[in-house]
């Protein structure tokens, strides 16, 4: 089964970090990717960077931002392969964001 | 050829399904491979095999959701060794923490406890249509998310196992409040989980727990009237329940039980005495909220150290706690208040319970306390 880890935190959690709390969640990071259940992802950059585009009635409108203005944002994304949805959870659950911030883990509705 | 897998199937919902899947596998393949010599045959044949792949994928879950008999019909009507034991597999899978809390309910009446939907939805109030859709949600989850049908391996397993005692204590609790078929459904299910997963001493210990309530479940209504502890008629309680209640928390505590339900289960064991060893008790509950670190249950205690002989040091245990809305928290604090004599404050706590109080015969009883001052 493959499921989308989609990591959800706080604007600005990054730049509260010490330099060794962001050397050991970089650790982390490198760690999962290693992992040979690890099928791709990517972090995003901030939300201020988002624009969200509608098409209604045949024209395209844009609006400066996110989707869902929320206190947590989407940060980044990971596809993983795993054997049934606890081996995702527990996937889930050593990605760092999962301590300050939130991992919804959803599976792929089509399966690659 | 929807009719010869119809009649294969003995579903014709599988047999659409099974010719759809035929013709998407021929749709792929033919362009490339060439059409077969027996087009027809060639349909039929891959529906079959197909649809065979799919009930067996499904029936690792989903039919026994829907089929699983109670053990005692398991018995009687098929060879032990024909179908193996997968209850513990499917316990688990209800009670998976994924699943929404009033679905791991439904899930585990419907699958385990063999209830019907109607029967469930009567049981929480809710129409059957909700109920149903509750499930089938569940289960499109269950299927979707690849939830496993598996028993948690060891490191999971405590937690898991913890979700899922939780889960037949709050159906216990539902029919404690009146519906007294689900208390013993919730006894049935810990005693299924006591003989699957006989070394765990919570297992029992919650058992004991619903046990020793349930053996006192006649003498707690005089009519629709909460009748307290103390002035229970101790002849209509369970013997036989008391018994086997008793065992199971000998067992739990054999095992090295101290979890919670295991002290619970004792707390329970000891007010049931004929002298209630009330110092025991409050020692039990200091325990109790180291554990579970619940305000409730620090009131609790406070009731024993009080029944030990120190209302005064239950009260100023009561009024450290943060439990304003509680009505319990009132009425225990009139209680003692009345102990100590002070029976203006007394009537003061009462008459805050009587505010809070939301059912016919807790107002009753508070009226009736009120009256006593």
């Amino acid at each position: 089964m493959q499921y989308a880890l989609m990591i959800y935190t706080e604007a600005g959690h990054d730049t509260e970090l010490s330099e060794d709390e962001r050397i050991a969640e970089k650790a982390e990071y490198e760690t999962l990717r290693d992992d040979r259940r690890f099928l791709g992802g990517t972090r995003l950059q901030p939300a201020e960077t988002a624009t969200s585009v509608r098409v209604a009635g045949g024209r395209t409108l844009l609006t400066d931002g996110p989707f869902a203005d929320t206190k947590e944002v989407l940060g980044g994304i990971c596809l993983v392969e795993a054997a049934n949805l606890d081996e995702a959870l527990e996937l889930a659950a050593s990605i760092p964001a999962a301590r300050h911030g939130v991992v919804e883990v959803r599976p792929l509705a089509e399966q690659r | 050829m929807l009719a010869s897998l119809a009649g294969f199937l003995g579903d014709l919902d599988r047999a659409e399904e099974a010719a759809q899947d035929a013709f998407a596998v021929a749709a792929a393949r033919w362009p490339a491979d060439g059409v077969p010599d027996h087009p027809r045959a060639w349909l039929v044949t891959t529906a079959r095999n197909r649809a065979i792949d799919r009930i067996r994928r499904e029936r690792t879950l989903a039919e026994k959701i829907h089929l699983l008999p109670a053990p005692e019909a398991t018995m009687d009507e098929v060879d032990d060794t024909v179908i193996k034991d997968e209850r513990l597999e499917l316990i688990f899978t209800c009670c998976h923490p994924a699943l929404a809390l009033e679905a791991q309910v439904a899930l585990t009446l419907r699958a385990l406890g063999g209830l019907e939907t109607a029967e469930i939805a009567r049981a929480f109030l809710v129409s059957e249509e909700t109920m149903k859709r509750r499930l089938t949600r569940a289960k499109a989850k269950i299927r979707a998310a690849s939830i496993p049908f598996a028993v948690p391996d060891e490191r999971l397993l405590p937690d898991r196992l913890d979700a899922v005692l939780a889960i037949i204590y709050l159906i216990y609790n539902e029919g404690y409040s009146g519906r007294v078929d689900l208390g013993a459904e919730a006894i049935r299910l810990g005693r299924v989980l006591a003989g699957l997963l006989a070394g765990r001493p919570e297992v029992h210990g919650l058992l004991a727990l619903m046990l020793i309530h349930q053996a006192r479940q006649r003498a707690r209504f005089d009519g629709d009237d909460l009748v307290l502890l103390a002035d229970q008629d101790r002849s209509l309680w369970d013997g036989a329940l008391l018994a086997a209640g008793r065992a199971a928390l000998d067992r739990a505590v054999e095992l090295g039980g101290d979890g919670p339900y295991v002290l619970q289960a004792a707390i329970a064991s000891l007010q049931t005495r004929e002298r209630v060893d009330w110092p025991r008790v409050a020692g039990l509950y200091r325990r109790l909220v180291e554990l579970t670190g619940s305000s409730v249950v620090e009131l609790n205690g406070a009731v024993a150290v009080a029944e030990a002989g120190d209302p005064a040091a239950a009260l100023r245990a009561v009024d450290r706690l943060d439990l304003d809305d509680y009505l319990y928290f009132h009425s225990t604090r009139g209680e003692l208040l009345r102990r100590l004599g002070r029976d203006d404050e007394a009537a003061a706590a009462y008459r805050r319970a009587l505010g809070l109080a939301t059912t016919t015969p807790e107002r009753r009883f508070l009226t009736r306390r009120l009256e006593e001052l």
